[in-house]
């Protein structure tokens, strides 16, 4: 399985990770490498077989529809590498 | 007076018990070694003031005759991937530098709550991505251990380095650690001590900085069986917080261990006999195989059909999770930001992932998100879930025939760093042993076995059917009691 530079950059903007052109170019064998060991899984006859879901049978639980958190708002600042006035803050968005 | 650093976790908390010695003493003299090892870069953070305010607390039980807790007196370290209150967490990348979290982890409030101590953070793969400890973003941690007259430093194994490199050197009489496709079995094998990952379901997993979260499983890594069992007890349990915790008693295990095999059934998977495998690993299976029957277990061979297809299936499931669970580092809510001049959000996200993410978890990133992309979904990941239900039923149809599964833990004895680095390939097949049990969630233990010719530790493994940890710590102990592993690393750091 062969990887260009554009798959990688589409990729990589899709995950939204910066790459230089080098990164793309160191990156593209590489993945290759890996994509085209992994794509053996191909070879694996899966008809009729269900995705897995869960790999140990459990029971989804509901709980009381009741407020259970919340109230520690600046608990949740304290790591925020810019807040304002209780918000956090990011450039600004003109679309 | 002996020195407390030689005694485990058993041994520690009847002593304390006993009032052999003060639980104060413990925690110095851990305290002590922690701060004298810094060559083997095993501690991101050490808290020694957290682990002497548990002893003296065990301490202050014992003098008012207060029945002690299960850990009481036992000073332990955490892999830095469980959420620590007050305690930075930085899952070893840049990412999360400064990181400071205002919550505990359930797995280390457990801990807290069986009267453990913590003697500091432990280094790791960066977000548990790596199988050499060579991906963290603080520095590689150094194994303990080193061939005969070769300064050459070792790894430790990973994810779990810090913890391996903790316990072998005496540091820790245990340690937490993470196990998502044998990140805490191959470190254990790596380093001569034991490690065990539970059914997944058994620890919760809120508070634990996530890898792949169908995998990723806590577990303890301790110097033996005995050890694995009381930590693992004080470890699990149903959590709520977390939607996949099952809701079932933690049995008492340690209570329960018995090298008795009578009766039970010890399969040996064909399909593990790995072209290239060193033969004293071959040499050690055998081994294994003769000190299980030894015990009164009855050897059966079994087939796990679908075993080469484990790793390449763990490799599109692990990163494919990963790609969507790192999602969450965007440089506005904690951890880094990278805000280059006069760039918009979208600008900041990709500036703040680039700097802070190393080269393996960007790698990882990128595989997730292909193999999840559009277009290509159903021909890897879906694919990938369909190979891991086949993978599961060849576990269920073994387990009609036999009790558990041994096996090596990993296809060598500990590398030299820097030895696997060029090739993530090489580095990946590191884990075919162990993968297979993770994608099936079953209960998977590392117990020592043997050195191989350079004197380096080797490791058994041996894989239990769902939920039945005890039938695993049993054959683990079995196989500890013959092999009578004692070898510790000499102090050179």
């Amino acid at each position: 399985m062969s990887v260009d530079t554009a798959t990688v950059k589409k990729i990589a903007s899709l995950a939204r990770i910066a790459i230089t052109e080098e990164d793309a170019t160191r990156l593209a064998p590489e993945l290759g490498n890996i994509l085209g060991w992994i794509e053996q899984l191909g070879e694996v006859d899966t008809q009729g077989v269900e995705p897995m879901t869960a790999v140990i049978p459990n029971q989804l639980r509901l709980r009381e529809d009741v407020v259970n958190d919340g109230g520690i708002r600046d608990l949740l600042m304290q790591n925020a590498p810019q807040a304002e006035h209780g918000f956090f803050t990011v450039p600004k968005v003109i679309e | 007076m002996t020195d407390l650093t030689t005694l485990g976790i058993a041994a520690i908390r009847d002593g304390v018990r006993d009032g052999q010695f003060k639980a104060r003493e413990v925690a110095e003299a851990f305290n002590a070694k922690v701060a004298a090892a810094d060559q083997l870069n095993a501690f991101l953070v050490k808290t020694p003031d957290h682990a002497l305010a548990a002893a003296d607390a065990a301490d202050a039980a014992r003098a008012a005759g207060e029945t002690l807790k299960p850990l009481a007196g036992v000073p332990i370290g955490m892999k830095d991937l469980f959420a620590t209150k007050g305690v930075a967490t930085t899952a070893a990348s840049k990412i999360l530098e400064g990181f400071v979290p205002p919550y505990e982890s359930t797995v280390s409030q457990n801990l807290w709550n069986a009267g453990a101590g913590m003697l500091g953070k432990l280094n790791l793969d960066q977000f548990a991505m790596g199988s050499s400890n060579e991906t963290s973003a603080f520095g590689n941690v150094i194994s303990p251990w080193r061939r005969p007259n070769d300064t050459a430093p070792l790894a430790p194994g990973g994810s779990s380095g810090g913890s391996s490199t903790a316990v072998s050197a005496g540091l820790a009489p245990g340690a937490t650690g993470t196990d998502t496709g044998g990140s805490i079995r191959q470190p254990a094998a790596f380093t001569g001590i034991s490690g065990i990952k539970p059914t997944y379901g058994r620890c919760s997993r809120w508070g634990t900085i996530a890898f792949a979260s169908s995998l990723d499983q806590a577990g303890p890594m301790a110097r033996d069986v005995r050890d694995c069992a009381i930590m693992l007890e004080a470890m699990a349990g149903f959590d709520a917080k977390d939607a996949t915790s099952l809701k079932l008693d933690v049995p008492n295990w340690e209570a329960a261990l018995s090298v008795d095999l009578k009766g039970k059934k010890v399969g040996v998977p064909k399909e593990y006999r790995v072209d290239g495998m060193p033969a004293e690993i071959e040499a050690l299976w055998q081994q294994g195989i003769v000190w299980l029957r030894d015990a009164g277990a009855e050897i059966v061979e079994v087939s796990l059909p679908h075993t080469k297809y484990a790793l390449p299936a763990y490799y599109i499931i692990a990163p494919a999770e990963a790609s969507s669970n790192l999602a969450r580092y965007d440089g506005v809510r904690y951890g880094l930001r990278d805000l280059p001049e006069g760039a918009g959000l979208q600008d900041m996200y990709a500036a703040t992932r680039a700097a802070g993410f190393g080269d393996e978890v960007k790698r990882r990133i990128l595989i997730g998100t292909y193999v999840l992309s559009a277009g290509f979904y159903d021909a890897y990941y879906t694919q990938a879930q369909k190979v891991r239900t086949l993978i599961a039923r060849d576990f269920e149809r073994a387990f009609e025939q036999c009790d558990v599964l041994l096996t090596p833990t990993a296809p060598s004895a500990a590398f030299a760093l820097g030895e696997k680095q060029a090739d993530p390939l090489a580095m990946y097949l590191n884990d075919v042993f162990t993968v297979p049990a993770s994608l099936a969630g079953l209960p998977a233990m590392s117990v020592p076995g043997g050195l191989d010719k350079d004197g380096l530790p080797l490791g058994l493994q041996i894989i239990g059917k769902p939920l039945d940890e005890q039938g695993v710590l049993n054959a683990s102990l079995a196989i500890e009691q013959r092999a009578g592993f004692t070898a510790r690393p000499q102090a050179w750091w």
